[in-house]
């Protein structure tokens, strides 16, 4: 067990704008190895939607199998929650949110999960534009069945027993530029600073935001050679630029003046403040997004924050044309066209 | 041959790809408008084009909708597979081909009748554009068709008319052909032929509709929002039907905004668990596929089944194993069915036998499948799906509501203590859910493949996954009497022999028991709609000493699932087979429980003058 969560809460915890402490946003107790990077990516989800105010209840949570795909019950856990086959939340997810596009969908992955048997509807739901938060705890490894080498596990690494990877790595990040996904993040589980506020620009992108998240397994790849350790994270990470969410209604001009600066604007009217890091990055650019990523990989770094954020494309359902209305709210009256249309639907087929 | 009025069987042998379809349908169709009973059937190849296709068409004035063997008049338009049609016309049957080439000598059989006609030359001589000249000779063979069976030249106007709305200048060039056609057959031939039609009144308010296509009429009826799907021949129709339905009546008309979402998966992995993300979440969703798509969809089935999540799949068998034979029928999916994924899992099954059928369980799928929160299979197939068939009706009752099963709402979970996702309060097996986003603090739960206590909380805990599990067999009891009854068809002397059967075999069953009680062999008979099996099934099986099953699979699955689901005497079942691809006929049938009577009647070598 990671951590120990006492009982006791303070009576005058602070509320958010909806009057919901913290303690709302949490879930069970974890599971997960002590010092796991899952559990610090759950606190960071925690953090996030308790900021935004989010109403716990309109989150769905869903995932696959593995570690990462158990955390979704460490956190919110006035949320329904589904916890899927292997590699297919995706789909799941899909389905769910096509009938009900008014709740925020957190989809919850590891590198076992999505860059092996679910690499295929990982890229489907992405060149589909999902409207979701997919999340990729991404240690490189498998944890629980002992510590094989993932797909994401990069080339010469070595595991706990000292066996080299022989095989090149998968870049969900890279890839997902690739894809065309509308959003693309990508963080340590270490940062939460820098977690907090991608994930709540997540949550406000319309269409499938996706955060990879290196995650380290404290349990079975942590050791000297590994590069998703903490250590090597910690020595090889390379911020592009720090985020902060701006909600919609904050004044924001001041930020214009900043020549380093980016501003990006979301579909609801919120904003994205970027503090450029690296020189001339445009997280509008996925050309230069995907050389950046191209070249930090030739280096062995790790390029974290906001890679690429495109706000122009139309999210499922918007392409689907669906009524606004969820549809998992239609009844009779809507759906069924009765007799009188079956009758002529009859007549037409003698 | 000596005359038959109204019942006969025509086999058009035509090239793939060549737009024989609508010429062939438009023969069928016309029967069919004549008020006479008609049957037709695709056999078609499992490639694009170029390669033999037919489609064979029964006409029947008893009514008879199964298929029949043997033909009587083979429309023979592709030289590529001509030996084998001339082969496979009945002696003192008819060959039509094209004369514009001399036919070969060893196509000639003296107990066949040919009528040559030009039909290239002809089209030659009509026509400039090779596409045309390729089209219309499909429409001169009907129209020699037409003179030389009786087919009334006005409801081939009619239906042409009907067919090219709003494209009008093509319907003359389609007359001008039948003329041609028809002209033919007045110089050159002695008409109508022996076997011909003659007006009736026995088709009623009956419609024409394939199997496919009502399933996704009956998807729209039912209240289904989301279909997820991946192509997959024999299925594909069926989502491709449901778009055109929603299409037309699902789409308000000041926005243009749509009261459904379809979306074509990467895989049927993909659709599955598009279902039931859907469901979960309160939408009635379903997804069509074949075997190969069953097999895929595997260990979702389990998912659903363990986690409790409603879903419909219309599984639209074909020849398996394996790719098998992808363009042929078969009822070879149903132990894949029934026990989806590994794992003790059972799953419900729906066995239509008609396209009106295919609408009315496609629609009360959604009930059954949220009222029990289960995966619920529609077996139908190809035969079914994918040929046009002689229906009743559709109808539909406006009063009716859907029965979303058991979802609580906000002020419910407000109303009770703790809510617990697996607590079967009401003893049926049956336990209460909650859609995603109901309430701020109560009746969220975690949905997973794991073993969980009544609470929806992980456990592997041994006696709580017991209870769960045998909660399910309770739900599954409960079942048993909520999915459609057998039909039985009781004459009124008992026999001590009885037949079961299903979905599509049904036609040639019924005609094969007529065919039967003419020999003086009578058979009580029951038809079965779903599995889980009920009481009656039992109490049929029991109450006869021989009870055959016929079914169209090598390995007697149905009787299998029977005798693996009550407790009944394995040698007293009898399988009735055929496994070749093509629809089972009441021939194949009549003959092989008439074989197994003689074989088991002792002493003698006929049959007794009557067997009741």
């Amino acid at each position: 067990m990671s951590y120990l969560r006492p009982l006791f809460r303070h009576p005058k915890l602070p509320t958010n704008k909806i009057g919901y402490t913290k303690k709302e946003y949490e879930g069970a107790l974890s599971t997960l190895c002590a010092g796991c990077g899952h559990d610090s990516i759950s606190a960071a989800i925690v953090q996030a939607c308790y900021e935004m105010s989010i109403e716990p209840h309109h989150v769905a949570k869903l995932s696959g199998i593995g570690c990462s795909s158990k955390t979704p019950t460490y956190f919110l856990g006035n949320s329904h929650g589904f916890n899927s086959v292997h590699g297919r939340m995706p789909s799941v997810a899909t389905g769910a949110n096509l009938a009900n596009r008014n709740l925020v969908y957190f989809g919850v992955s590891g590198d076992g999960d999505s860059a092996s048997i679910g690499m295929g509807q990982f890229v489907h739901v992405i060149r589909r534009n999902l409207n979701m938060v997919y999340i990729v705890m991404n240690n490189g490894c498998y944890g629980l069945t002992k510590g094989q080498d993932s797909a994401t596990a990069d080339e010469g690494s070595k595991s706990k027993s000292g066996s080299v990877n022989p095989f090149q790595a998968i870049d969900l990040a890279s890839l997902a530029v690739e894809l065309g996904a509308t959003f693309v993040a990508q963080s340590f589980s270490g940062d939460k600073q820098q977690l907090v506020p991608l994930i709540k620009a997540a949550i406000h992108h319309k269409g499938f935001a996706f955060i990879n998240v290196i995650s380290p397994c404290v349990t079975f790849n942590n050791n000297p050679g590994s590069t998703k350790s903490y250590d090597y994270v910690r020595e090889h990470v390379e911020a592009t630029s720090t985020v902060d969410f701006v909600p919609e209604k904050r004044e924001i001009k001041a930020y214009y003046d900043e020549g380093t600066d980016t501003l990006v604007t979301m579909h609801d009217g919120s904003y994205l403040h970027l503090h450029k890091l690296a020189k001339d990055w445009d997280p509008q650019n996925r050309i230069s997004a995907a050389n950046a990523l191209q070249k930090a990989r030739a280096k062995g770094e790790i390029l974290t924050g906001l890679l690429y954020v495109n706000t122009d494309f139309k999210e499922l359902h918007e392409t689907l044309n669906t009524t606004k209305q969820p549809l998992n709210t239609l009844t009779e009256k809507e759906l069924c066209p009765g007799s009188a249309a079956l009758a002529s639907i009859n007549a037409g087929l003698r | 041959m000596s005359s038959t009025i109204n019942d006969f069987v025509v086999r058009f042998a035509n090239v793939n790809g060549t737009g024989s379809a609508s010429a062939n349908f438009l023969f069928a169709k016309a029967i069919f408008r004549m008020g006479i009973p008609v049957t037709p059937k695709n056999i078609f190849p499992s490639n694009i084009q170029g390669l033999p296709t037919w489609y064979e068409v029964r006409v029947s004035e008893k009514g008879y909708l199964g298929r029949r063997e043997g033909i009587d008049l083979m429309v023979c338009v592709n030289p590529q597979s001509m030996i084998q049609d001339v082969k496979s016309v009945s002696p003192g049957g008819y060959f039509l081909y094209d004369s514009t080439k001399k036919l070969a000598v060893e196509y000639i059989r003296p107990d066949v009748n040919y009528l040559g006609i030009p039909l290239m030359e002809m089209c030659n001589a009509e026509f400039k554009d090779p596409r045309q000249r390729q089209l219309f000779k499909n429409i001169i063979y009907v129209g020699a068709l037409a003179q030389l069976l009786n087919i009334e030249f006005e409801v081939l106007q009619e239906l042409l008319a009907e067919q090219f709305i709003g494209k009008e200048k093509l319907i003359a060039p389609n007359i001008k052909s039948l003329q041609l056609g028809m002209n033919y057959v007045q110089e050159h031939f002695t008409y109508p032929l022996p076997i011909h039609l003659e007006r009736r009144n026995l088709i009623g308010e009956r419609i024409m509709i394939d199997g496919n296509s009502a399933c996704g009429l009956g998807a729209l009826y039912g209240g289904a929002t989301v279909c997820a799907w991946y192509p997959i021949t024999p299925s594909t129709s069926v989502a491709e039907a449901f778009e055109n339905y929603a299409n037309e009546l699902r789409i308000d008309k000041l926005t243009g905004e749509k009261n459904f979402a379809i979306v074509q998966a990467e895989d049927e992995l993909a659709a599955m668990g598009m279902v039931i993300g859907a469901n979960w979440n309160g939408a009635r969703s379903f997804t069509a596929t074949s075997g190969p798509g069953v097999s895929l969809m595997n260990e979702f089935l389990g998912l659903a089944y363990f986690a409790e999540v409603p879903a419909v799949l219309i599984d639209v068998q074909r020849t398996g194993p394996s790719t098998g034979m992808p363009t042929r029928t078969q009822q070879s999916d149903i132990q894949l069915a029934a026990y989806a994924s590994h794992g003790d899992t059972r799953h419900i099954l729906l066995l239509p036998s008609t396209p009106k059928e295919c609408f009315e369980m496609t629609a009360q799928s959604f009930d059954l499948a949220e009222q029990l929160q289960t995966p619920v299979i529609m077996l139908t197939d190809l035969d079914l799906g994918m040929n046009d068939h002689m229906s009743e009706p559709f109808e539909w009752d406006d009063s009716y509501t859907y029965n979303r099963g058991k979802v609580l709402t906000a002020s419910q979970l407000n109303d009770i203590g703790r809510f617990g996702r697996y607590l079967d309060t009401d003893g049926d097996g049956i336990t209460y859910r909650t859609y995603p986003g109901t309430h701020p603090t109560k009746g969220a739960f975690f949905t997973r493949g794991t073993s969980r206590d009544e609470y929806a909380t992980y456990t592997e805990d041994g006696a709580a996954y017991k209870r769960n599990m045998e909660r399910l067999m309770v739900k599954w009891n409960t079942a048993k009497n909520m999915v459609p009854s057998p039909e039985i068809y009781q004459k009124k002397n008992q026999s001590h022999l009885g037949v079961i059967f299903f979905g599509t075999s049904t036609y040639s069953a019924e005609e094969a028991m007529d065919q039967l009680r003419e020999e003086g062999i009578f058979i009580d008979a029951l038809r079965l709609k779903a599995f889980p099996f009920n009481q009656t099934v039992d109490d049929f099986i029991q109450s006869h000493q021989t009870v055959f099953v016929i079914e169209q699979n090598r390995d007697a699955q149905m009787r299998g699932l029977l005798i693996n689901e009550l407790q009944v005497n394995p040698a007293k079942l009898i399988p009735v087979l055929n496994y070749d691809g093509m629809p089972i006929t009441a021939h194949t049938i009549a003959t092989q429980i008439s074989t197994y009577l003689l074989q088991t009647t002792p002493q003698t070598n006929e049959l007794p003058a009557a067997i009741i």
